[in-house]
């Protein structure tokens, strides 16, 4: 397969322009939990199109435009009707009201008089036809549906920008603004007709079932990854022109990398070529989705993870800390390294955990005559580990204060609870209980840090 | 349908009290046709703080929302500072239940705050800077300022309310309506937000407030509505809070208001 710029860099364009456009509006229907809506509004504009052509008799983009809108606005008019008077919930009511009128649009297309003529192949309202804006290209002409979508951006583009206040209050509590005198159900129309235009103008470029993949994909993606709005509108536009350009090198060049017989796109031969620009568009776009399940900082199963190790290390290190102070408050200074190795475990976690404590400077190695490792507590790690035991002893002197346990039950708990007390919880915990300087067993409990610094 | 009949306005305009901060004349609202709330006629005393109690369904959000015009009502009136809420909605801040918004939303808690301000922001201006500085003032007056750039969903259930507070301070108006703002709050949020109602009380702001926990009506407010579809009691909360209105708010739903609702609910077919 060879890259033809004057082909592939208008199929390029066309991409990345729709699936931004798409992006843009996408992440206030995410937001506002309306991404039912696109793929709703997607379908729906079907009768907008043919009664356009039937009236106007031509496929000129203008009348397009104006059937999609009164559409768009009549599929979003009757979900609300058919949501509060049909007693339904409103996805279902989008349902309700999307399929019908697509199959009216069918029906249209099959039998109006005049509309027998219609060129809307099947398969390209589906799919859109990405090669043929290439081919009216070639040569360098301007495809319309190029000046469509550029069009169509910039108007995105207006509206997002000069409506961004009123979008964020309207999608975020619309009883706040229509309060404050931005009417949310004006917002709401206006929204809708964003959503009516910019499918249409994606139609021919990605097609109507992916004009919902790229309603909704990048924007969610993008909701995982940004805590605000305007870092979420950005990403979603980067992960719509990633998948646009991704999308389309893939299509071109994915099956050959496989080693699959590639597609011979002989310039009257373009369907396949069609569907598998837009379709591999969608898969990149969810591929990014997936990526973004996976890697996202917070919510990502990899940050998940990480945490949970980050959590188990500090736990294990926690755990060697309040071992060795232990050993000093019997007077021993330095402890065995494998002594140690032998009370946490042989795992690779304990030897980690170690390598860190040693690495902030909280635990110092010395090398005995015998040849083994000794550890012994810095002047820094004393504190942390006063701070652990404390927790440990304090958590006790509570448990036996307020619980109804038996002395020799308070260790497991207070083992586990002495890595999850905070300063601040440390401080609550020696006002609540009778006596903050011993423990149930005796054992004296640590005061907090800053006298002990000149202590050792 | 008689609930639909529309009154001549001059008459209504007649029997509002117009130096009331919230007047509300003869108000029904219903459900599909079901009436919720029967007729209710209440005058809020300014500068005072007042607690709207009732049993759960006895119609409190419903109330505020009808004088919000964000439940439409089937007939009556209402008034706020004497002129409709559409005209005064500069005057008036409302406090949403918690749950009504999406806490994941990208947003941060002085992003939230600020929007307070978009009412008196131009259209398809930008927030400026001395909104975002307003904001943070009023973080700094429900002592939430450390926390004005964390995301919202990384809040407490009861940060989150003290930001909703903060909203409606921004909002700068005269008169305040909340819905249950004391909802799933710990018991330093609690004490902060009452210490907040009584200064906006004490600068002669007019408060009220939808509340449930019986217990801390006396301690709290100075005025009370004691609503079950209907106004039972409405008044001084030492006159007003007695064990027999309690007993007749809290003692079951009337049957027969119940009854008849139904009856207009089915258009008046048996």
């Amino acid at each position: 397969m060879v890259w033809e710029w004057s082909i592939d860099g208008w199929i390029l364009l066309a991409g990345v322009l729709s699936a931004c456009s798409c992006a843009l509006v996408g992440n206030f229907l995410v937001l506002r939990k309306l991404s039912l809506m696109g793929d709703a509004i997607s379908h729906a504009v079907l009768p907008g199109l043919v009664i356009a052509f039937i009236v106007t008799n031509s496929r000129a983009s203008l009348p397009m435009f104006v059937g999609a809108v009164i559409v768009g606005v009549l599929t979003a008019f009757l979900t609300q009707v058919i949501t509060r008077h049909g007693k339904v919930e409103h996805g279902a009511a989008m349902g309700v009201v999307f399929s019908i009128l697509f199959a009216f649009g069918l029906v249209l297309i099959r039998r109006a008089p005049g509309a027998d003529h219609v060129d809307l192949d099947p398969e390209c309202v589906l799919l859109g036809n990405m090669m043929q804006i290439g081919m009216a290209g070639f040569g360098g002409m301007f495809p319309t549906a190029i000046t469509n979508l550029l069009i169509v951006m910039a108007a995105n583009i207006l509206f997002v920008g000069l409506f961004y206040k009123e979008l964020r209050i309207c999608a975020f509590d619309p009883e706040l603004a229509t309060s404050l005198g931005i009417p949310a159900s004006v917002m709401h129309y206006a929204l809708m007709v964003m959503v009516a235009i910019t499918t249409i103008a994606s139609f021919e470029a990605v097609g109507s079932i992916l004009v919902i993949a790229m309603l909704i994909v990048p924007a969610v993606t993008a909701h995982l990854l940004a805590d605000r709005l305007g870092a979420m509108i950005f990403l979603s536009l980067i992960a719509a022109a990633v998948s646009a350009v991704m999308g389309h090198v893939l299509a071109m060049f994915g099956p050959g990398w496989l080693g699959m017989k590639t597609t011979v796109a002989s310039l009257a031969e373009t369907s396949p070529m069609t569907a598998e620009t837009s379709a591999m568009m969608a898969v990149v776009a969810g591929a990014l989705l997936l990526a973004a399940v996976l890697f996202s900082p917070e919510h990502g199963l990899l940050g998940r993870a990480y945490h949970r190790f980050a959590l188990a290390t500090r736990i294990v290190g926690q755990d060697v800390l309040g071992w060795l102070y232990r050993g000093q408050e019997a007077g021993k200074h330095v402890m065995m390294r494998t002594e140690v190795i032998r009370v946490i475990g042989r795992s690779w976690q304990s030897r980690w955990a170690l390598r860190r404590l040693q690495h902030q400077g909280l635990l110092d190695v010395e090398t005995h005559e015998s040849g083994e490792a000794g550890l012994r507590l810095t002047q820094r790690g004393r504190i942390q580990a006063e701070r652990v035991v404390g927790s440990h002893r304090l958590w006790e002197s509570y448990m036996s204060e307020h619980f109804d346990l038996a002395d020799d039950h308070l260790h497991e708990p207070a083992n586990r609870m002495e890595h999850f007390i905070t300063p601040e919880l440390q401080d609550e915990l020696r006002r609540d209980v009778p006596d903050a300087t011993r423990d149930p067993h005796g054992k004296p409990v640590p005061p907090l840090n800053d006298s002990l610094l000149d202590d050792s | 349908m008689i609930l639909n009949e529309r009154r001549d306005v001059t008459a209504v305009a007649d029997d509002h009290n117009a130096s009331s901060p919230l007047s509300i004349h003869d108000m029904t609202v219903a459900y599909h046709r079901r009436p919720v709330l029967w007729d209710i006629d209440y005058a809020a005393p300014e500068g005072s703080l007042i607690g709207i109690v009732g049993p759960n369904g006895a119609g409190k959000s419903t109330m505020i929302k009808a004088c919000l015009d964000l439940v439409p009502r089937a007939s009556g009136s209402v008034r706020f500072h004497g002129g409709t809420y559409r005209a005064q909605r500069r005057s008036v801040g409302y406090v949403p239940q918690r749950e009504s918004v999406d806490w994941d939303f990208p947003a941060s808690a002085l992003d939230v705050v600020a929007m307070g301000c978009y009412g008196r922001i131009p259209w398809c201006w930008p927030v400026r800077r001395k909104d975002r500085e307003a904001a943070r003032e009023a973080l700094d007056r429900v002592g939430m300022v450390d926390y004005a750039d964390r995301q919202i969903s990384k809040l407490s259930g009861g940060q989150q309310q003290r930001v909703f507070l903060a909203r409606a301070l921004v909002q700068d108006a005269r008169t305040y309506l909340m819905d249950e703002p004391f909802a799933g709050v710990d018991a330093a949020t609690e004490a902060a937000i009452v210490t907040l109602l009584r200064t906006l009380r004490d600068g002669g702001k007019t408060v009220l407030v939808v509340h449930h926990d019986l217990q801390t009506v006396p301690e709290y407010f100075d005025h009370v509505v004691l609503l079950n579809m209907r106004i039972v009691a409405a008044g001084a909360t030492a006159e007003v809070f007695t064990p027999e209105n309690l007993q007749k708010t809290y003692g079951g739903r009337l049957t027969l208001l119940d009854k008849a609702a139904h009856v207009m609910a089915s258009g008046g077919r048996r």
